[in-house]
């Protein structure tokens, strides 16, 4: 008998204006996503505040996914470019811990492309299944404190 | 546990999300499973927005006294104020209702019914573990100023103004240029009909000039925009000119006696003159002119001032001394019909544009053939006196050319025809159009392009190469030859012609970028002004009381130049009318006690909504300028700033809600109140 496959858990954030107007298109035209992706809906990927991607990552999601609005068409101006700049830093801290940055991924998308939001769903979903589930075990101590990755390095320093 | 007494409802949406999704099984759950969130109603229903399904509602939340709702079921785009309302007439605080949409979000895209069910159930606990979180809220309340700013006085911004004045309502029309009127009053004839633009564009010229609820601020720009929606302080440059306009009756002997002529290349684009004080042309509004301090004798040597001498008026209209005025003004919605500028041909070196005389381009050609010109209407080539024997029209001239601009200009097609019939009808000139594809589209255009077909004219499909004055065979001397593939017979050909006219692509303003910083809204990256819908909201703007007309939005002809003023009127009529508008009470707000001083979030914010207290060390967050967007909140390393109704608390509980069980639907997780 084949293995289970592993179901990914994955929580989605939206934006208002564009994302979630993708996804309710996406729905509207009956474009098929797997079922591991949750919605969260925001009024700007400017809203994304770093601390809900490790919150979720925390409270048993193995991916976060980041959606607004494409570059230069945010409908407050230019947030989006901020959510940008904090994905990057987010990846990077998320390195630093030891968890694969690939877990946190950013899709632009219009309010007109539900097909596309459904198909790049699809892709994230199947790539952050690759990477198996988020094992906090091998990241973090029992105790929760202290990155095990920090404790390897101290000893290949001493 | 939660002291929040929550009532899930769930709708089947007849069979839209009740053939993917078990309805009955996740209401029956959601009343087991989340007794501890608060649940303690949950129930399904066939059609939860029918007046039925909200009566369900507003009667559970009086015998239950249920202090929140969740409403599974379509998108919150669709049907919250519907959820809302009905909370609201059961008084309940409409923003105390949570929408999940398990339609859009589950039953529609999704297809395994039980992984489905799962997902469902999880978007619920979210909702419910986001929902006691939610504050009642007001909607904000903004009253409307009446008075209406139009920016731009061609036909866009002259309808514009005269539908809202014309309704009783104030309007400043700020005009760059020392008269209103625009492109269209350099143009002879307008395209199908050739009604002359003159004699349909002056009578509403002089409408808007006279119009008691209209004020002209002409030779005036904007220079800053403060405020949002109902309640912009503007503020105006109104440039000197040197003339007041108090006294000065527009006689016009001021400019009959200045000494000094200039090259006009505004109005009369290069091919004509005006005085050093000058009206742009005879029926200018307002009347008075403006005296042009880079060429004026006086302002150059100090010496001259023949038209103060001559001014007949008591006290003198002419004042030397004036200076730049700044007017506040204080309007409610804003109107922007900055229009467009023309392509510059000299950039399409090969076409000869500034190099070879006989070349024009198309507003040149305008001024050429109108009667109020420099030529007095006579088709003649550069030398004023010899009339074209033949001429040739190049149309896409800087549209629909990777190199320039990918789009299609719109007007050139039908303005190429109507060049060649002018042209056909005062000259008797053999006429070759030379074209890449006819578009004519619109009442009566394509039976224009039919009957100058039937004139006579010469139509070769191809983008020209070249035109040059380098004679290779007899016949060619002399002439300006349109080097061009045929592309029907697939061949060069080399026509020579006497005149050449470019039909130059519409672009967006130079300076469209800077415009619409200034007043908040989208630029695409050409600089076209966005609209907020391109085919639903064709006026309207992302940002609340901006408003967009005619070609600042995009390359359009005059029937829908017009078409588009009057709808941007009549959306701020709309506006006007509503005395008040109400406001999604999406804002951020600063604790006090909390804010450090730190200033991260100061850049953040686009609108201007964050004021920093430097005496206090604290900042404040402007609620009537905040939008909501909630990126301050997110910046801010103290947790001082809240959003409302997208706060930490909402989203970090909805976060847990979601993640209560995996994809299977084992349980992940205890719940927070568990």
């Amino acid at each position: 008998m084949a293995e289970k496959q592993f179901e990914p858990l994955i929580i989605g954030f939206t934006c208002n204006w564009c994302s979630y107007r993708a996804a309710d298109l996406a729905g509207m035209s009956r474009a098929k996503y797997p079922p591991n992706i949750r919605l969260i809906r925001l009024m700007c990927s400017g809203r994304m505040d770093p601390e809900f991607a490790l919150k979720a990552l925390r409270s048993g999601a193995d991916g976060v996914i980041i959606t607004g609005c494409h570059p230069g068409e945010c409908h407050y101006l230019e947030q989006n470019y901020k959510a940008l700049r904090r994905y990057l830093l987010l990846r990077r801290t998320l390195k630093q811990f030891g968890i694969e940055p690939e877990r946190v991924r950013l899709i632009w998308a219009s309010a007109a492309e539900g097909a596309r939001l459904a198909q790049e769903l699809t892709k994230a979903v199947e790539e952050i299944r690759a990477l198996g589930p988020l094992s906090w075990h091998n990241v973090v101590a029992a105790d929760g404190d202290r990155p095990l990755e920090l404790q390897h390095l101290e000893e290949v320093a001493a | 546990m939660s002291e929040e007494r929550v009532g899930v409802y769930v709708c089947h949406c007849g069979s839209n999300i009740a053939s993917v999704v078990n309805v009955e099984d996740v209401a029956v759950w959601a009343k087991e499973e989340l007794a501890d969130q608060g649940v303690v109603v949950a129930r399904d229903y066939k059609f939860m927005c029918s007046s039925l399904g909200q009566e369900l509602i507003q009667d559970d939340i009086k015998e239950h006294g249920l202090t929140r709702v969740v409403v599974a079921a379509c998108s919150p785009h669709l049907h919250e104020k519907t959820f809302r309302t009905a909370c609201n007439r059961a008084g309940l605080n409409p923003f105390l209702c949570e929408m999940v949409s398990v339609r859009e979000q589950v039953s529609w895209v999704h297809t395994d019914k039980e992984l489905a069910t799962n997902k469902a159930k999880a978007m619920i606990a979210g909702g419910v573990e986001r929902v006691v979180h939610h504050q009642p809220l007001e909607p904000l309340h903004v009253p409307i100023n009446p008075a209406t700013l139009v920016v731009g006085g061609g036909i866009a911004g002259i309808q514009a103004a005269l539908e809202i004045a014309d309704s009783g309502f104030p309007v400043y029309l700020v005009e760059r240029e020392p008269t209103i009127g625009g492109h269209m009053a350099q143009f002879d004839k307008t395209f199908p009909t050739l009604d002359c633009a003159a004699c349909i564009l002056t009578p509403k010229m002089v409408d808007a000039g006279a119009h008691p609820n209209i004020t002209l601020l002409t030779w005036s720009e904007v220079e800053r925009v403060d405020g949002f929606v109902g309640n912009f302080t503007v503020t105006v440059r109104k440039k000197a000119r040197y003339v007041r306009e108090d006294v000065c009756t527009g006689c016009g002997i001021c400019i009959e006696k200045c000494p000094v002529k200039v090259l006009d290349q505004n109005f009369e684009a290069g091919l004509g003159y005006r005085k050093a004080v000058y009206r742009p042309f005879p029926q200018a509004v307002p009347k008075y002119p403006v005296i042009d301090t880079e060429n004026c004798t006086y302002f150059k040597r100090g010496k001259c001032k023949a038209c103060q001498i001559f001014c007949p008026t008591q006290p003198n209209s002419i004042d030397f001394e004036q200076k730049d005025q700044f007017i506040q003004i204080q309007v409610g919605n804003i109107i922007l019909a900055t229009g467009y500028d023309l392509f510059d041909p000299r950039r399409i070196p090969q076409y000869g544009y500034g190099r070879l005389a006989n070349v024009f381009t198309s507003l040149e050609f305008e001024r050429l053939c109108n009667a109020a010109g420099p030529t007095n209407g006579d088709i003649v080539l550069r030398d004023g006196v010899t009339k074209p024997k033949s001429v040739g029209i190049i149309h896409c001239v800087g549209s629909r050319d990777r190199r320039y601009n990918n789009y299609c200009s719109g007007i050139c097609c039908m303005q190429s025809l109507k060049f060649a019939h002018l042209v056909k009808e005062r000259t008797g000139a053999d006429v070759y159009n030379f074209y890449i594809d006819m578009r004519t589209a619109y009442k009566d255009y394509d039976e224009f392009y039919q009957k100058v077909l039937e004139e006579g004219v010469h139509f070769v499909r191809g983008r020209v190469a070249e035109v040059t004055d380098a004679a290779r065979k007899p016949g060619e001397e002399g002439k300006l030859i349109i080097q061009v593939e045929d592309t029907f017979i697939g061949k060069q050909r080399r026509i020579p012609v006497d005149m050449v006219i470019l039909s130059a692509a519409l672009q967006p303003r130079a300076d469209a970028n800077e415009v619409a910083q200034k007043f908040g809204i989208a630029c695409s990256t050409k600089g076209w002004f966005i609209e907020k819908h391109p085919k639903l909201d064709p006026v309207a703007t992302m940002t609340e009381g901006i408003y967009v007309a005619g070609c600042a939005q995009g390359p359009k002809d005059i029937p829908s130049t017009v078409a588009q003023g009057a709808a941007a009127a009549a959306r701020v009529l709309g506006r006007i009318q509503m005395q008040e508008l109400a406001l999604e009470p999406i804002r951020a707000s600063v604790i006090e006690e909390k804010c450090s001083g730190c200033r991260i979030c100061n850049d953040m914010c686009p609108f201007n909504a964050i004021i920093f207290h430097e005496d206090r060390m604290v900042t404040e967050i402007n609620p009537a300028l905040c939008q909501g967007c909630g990126t301050c909140v997110a910046a801010c390393p103290s947790n001082a700033i809240t959003g409302t109704q997208f706060s930490t608390e909402q989203i970090m509980a909805q976060i847990e809600g979601l993640l209560m069980f995996n994809v299977e639907g084992e349980l992940i997780r205890e719940m927070a109140y568990a």
